[in-house]
């Protein structure tokens, strides 16, 4: 059933057809809103939407990869391939979420890939919503879901002593590396300083799930976490 | 650059001169020599040539051009990489770091003169010594074996030829036939590591001679990871597996490497390859400087310094720490606390408070990884365990395979930080 009127819409992309219409024949986009929480951990999107630690997805779709603007760095891989004319269209981003890596080898994606085609039908289908013309961004919050833990306003504020960061950065490197390569263990270099702060302490209050992780956040005191942040932020 | 005020206390004169001339060791630049070139000796030669930007002189002793990790080692015997992978040179910690790599033994040390000799005759001078030796094998500890059996009975617990070796054995094994391990009493490096490779051994096996069958001795009564590979075994080789402890024995083995044969408590045991991986100790050069007591290399946690003499640094599965396990990751981990408080002692560079952490994942059939891990903090006493978790029985497939995965990256990323 999807499966056919995912035929259909790609046809109509095909007949040069946009709007609303076909969005709502891609999948279907409250279950893809949910399916977002997933994504939204990095990724921001609708009135407001930021690069954070991935870029906002406003208007992704007929988006030249790689051209979140100027403040987003992307890997060397999608940059090259955004210049070779890679653009996101439902075909492409269907490969590259099913993927990522099988698209962009050296994707900064930190994403294992959305197996289930209708998964990804239904994702897609609710991005679409963000996408329909430039002007039409319907005016809801930003879909990153408020953050995943409440932090008090003054841990958010501590300077991180970056000197210190470094030292303690070291522990991380026995798994993460310092190129930010990303394979079977997530890149964490150039993260906005605060999405790292708010997932280290979601490590730490044990919200987010990885044990290795949960062990290593749980003894970092909040300017400890601060430090490592202002650090891994500034690295290249 | 600050100055290190605990070295200059009452010595004013002296800490204005060293405030316009920093470098106060008389010879140039302070010389740190790094004997062994592993998990512990290579990183910390990196941390400390890259954080002091070429101020500390830094020499490796190594005597092999290339290290073959015995971690992932067990990965290699399963068939699921090239010994080629496993390998790694010194070059780029040479040409990189601007390291002093010399592949030579380390022969003797001169505590009092504060010197190194080499096997080839050289005398290196040091102001800080770093010892990351591994481990020997205690003389006597599996009876009827030494290392003149090893190329019958491999140990395979160095890697390289030795895990080369054992392969080609089993893989040589008769249709049906019986591969043995005598597995080491405590403390050993890698505690997972025996039964990671029975794991292997025995995925092999189901590929290439599906009826043979794998006695494994094992003098201890618990061991690591044991409902974890337990439940593994049974599920994935059924019936292949038998495991004799010490309550039948498994304690009073003896092996006749020219017959082929174990002999438990009596009872000779006909086997066509034979894994012997005996009783442990410091690696020699560190009881050769007289800094050992007992089988292992005493040291403070909160530097990682010998607690026999200050001037020498013993990282790795060498030590006798406290509660960390002697793993490739501990050992990386204690080489990153000893380079910044050799940092600090020679360059009066910040000291922070030693951290020190552990994972071992074990892969127990194709994309199924297990893992354990722990973090650490320095007593007075010892290295003591803060906090620790373990993978369960009955975890889905998925996660399994998330954790294989990660083991992958975490390879990738301590060779890296080993060897740049
Ligand atoms: C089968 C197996 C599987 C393992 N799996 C894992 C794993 O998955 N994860 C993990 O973290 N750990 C694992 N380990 C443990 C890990 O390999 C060791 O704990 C780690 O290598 C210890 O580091 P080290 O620096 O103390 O010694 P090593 O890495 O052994 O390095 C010592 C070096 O010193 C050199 N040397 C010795 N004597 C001298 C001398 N006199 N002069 C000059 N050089 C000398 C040696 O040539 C050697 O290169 C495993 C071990 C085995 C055997």
């Amino acid at each position: 059933m999807i499966r056919s009127m995912l035929n259909l819409l790609l046809t109509g992309f095909l007949l040069g057809g946009t709007g609303a219409a076909q969005a709502e024949l891609l999948g279907d986009a409250a279950r893809g809103e949910t399916l977002f929480r997933d994504c939204a951990s990095c990724h921001q999107v609708g009135a407001g939407a930021k690069n954070r630690v991935g870029p906002q997805l406003n208007d992704i779709f007929g988006r030249k990869a790689a051209s979140a603007g100027e403040d987003y760095r992307y890997s060397k891989g999608l940059t090259r391939m955004g210049a070779d004319g890679l653009v996101w269209t439902f075909e492409t981003l269907n490969a590259y979420i099913e993927n990522p890596k099988a698209l962009v080898s050296d994707t900064r994606m930190a994403y294992r890939g959305m197996k289930d085609e209708t998964d990804r039908a239904d994702l897609l289908a609710y991005l679409r919503g963000f996408s329909a013309s430039p002007a039409n961004i319907p005016e809801s919050q930003p879909t990153a879901r408020a953050s995943e833990v409440e932090l008090p306003p003054e841990t958010l504020a501590i300077v991180g002593d970056k000197a210190y960061g470094e030292y303690l950065s070291s522990e991380c490197l026995t798994c993460h590396q310092r190129s930010g390569a990303n394979e079977g263990i997530p890149g964490v270099v150039g993260w906005p300083v605060e999405d790292f702060v708010i997932a280290m302490h979601a490590y730490k209050r044990q919200i987010r799930p990885h044990p290795v992780m949960q062990m290593m956040a749980g003894r970092l005191s909040d300017e400890e976490i601060a430090a490592l942040a202002a650090y891994f932020a500034e690295l290249e | 650059m600050k100055l290190n005020r605990r070295a200059f206390i009452g010595t004013g004169v002296a800490a204005a001169a060293a405030l316009q001339a920093p470098m106060v060791w008389s010879q140039g630049r302070p010389r740190v020599v790094v004997v062994g070139g592993g998990a512990g000796g290579a990183t910390v030669a990196r941390y400390l040539a890259k954080d002091s930007q070429g101020q500390i002189d830094v020499t490796l002793v190594e005597p092999t051009r290339h290290y073959y990790t015995c971690f992932f080692s067990n990965l290699y015997i399963g068939g699921f990489r090239d010994i080629a992978s496993i390998g790694h040179s010194y070059g780029k910690l040479a040409a990189e770091y601007g390291i002093n790599v010399v592949h030579d033994w380390a022969v003797g040390v001169d505590r009092d003169a504060k010197t190194v000799t080499l096997a080839g005759g050289a005398v290196l001078p040091y102001d800080r010594l770093v010892l990351s030796p591994g481990i020997d094998f205690v003389d006597g500890s599996v009876p009827g074996w030494d290392v003149s059996a090893q190329n019958k009975m491999p140990h395979a617990y160095k890697a390289g030829s030795q895990s080369e070796l054992l392969k080609a054995q089993i893989e040589a094994m008769p249709q049906g036939g019986r591969f043995a391990m005598i597995a080491p009493p405590n403390p050993y490096r890698c505690p997972p590591g025996p039964y990671e490779r029975i794991s292997m051994v025995a995925h092999l096996l189901t590929q290439v001679n599906p009826t043979a069958k794998i006695l494994l001795v094992d003098p201890k009564e618990k061991f690591s990871k044991q409902a974890l590979f337990e439940e593994g075994w049974a599920r994935h080789y059924p019936g292949m597996i038998e495991r004799i402890g010490p309550d039948f024995g498994g304690d009073k083995v003896e092996v006749r490497p020219d017959a082929m044969e174990v002999v438990i408590d009596g009872t000779v045991e006909k086997v066509d390859a034979c894994n012997v991986i005996p009783g442990q100790k410091a690696g020699r050069i560190c009881e050769m400087a007289g800094i050992t007591e007992g089988n292992w290399a005493p040291v403070t946690g909160y530097t990682m310094q010998s607690r026999v003499d200050g001037n020498i640094y013993v990282l790795g599965d060498a030590t006798a720490q406290g509660d960390m396990p002697k793993s490739g990751y501990s050992a990386n981990s204690q080489a990153k606390v000893a380079a910044m408080a050799i940092r600090g002692e020679l360059m009066g560079s910040s000291v922070f408070p030693a951290k020190y952490s552990n994972t071992c994942w074990s892969l127990i059939a194709p994309e199924d990884g297990v893992k354990v891990g722990a973090a650490y903090e320095p007593t007075d006493e010892k290295i003591a365990s803060v906090s620790s978790f373990v993978s369960q029985t009955g975890e889905d497939a998925a996660l399994r395979k998330q954790t294989y995965e990660e083991s992958l990256g975490w390879y990738a990323g301590i060779t890296t930080d080993m060897f740049g």
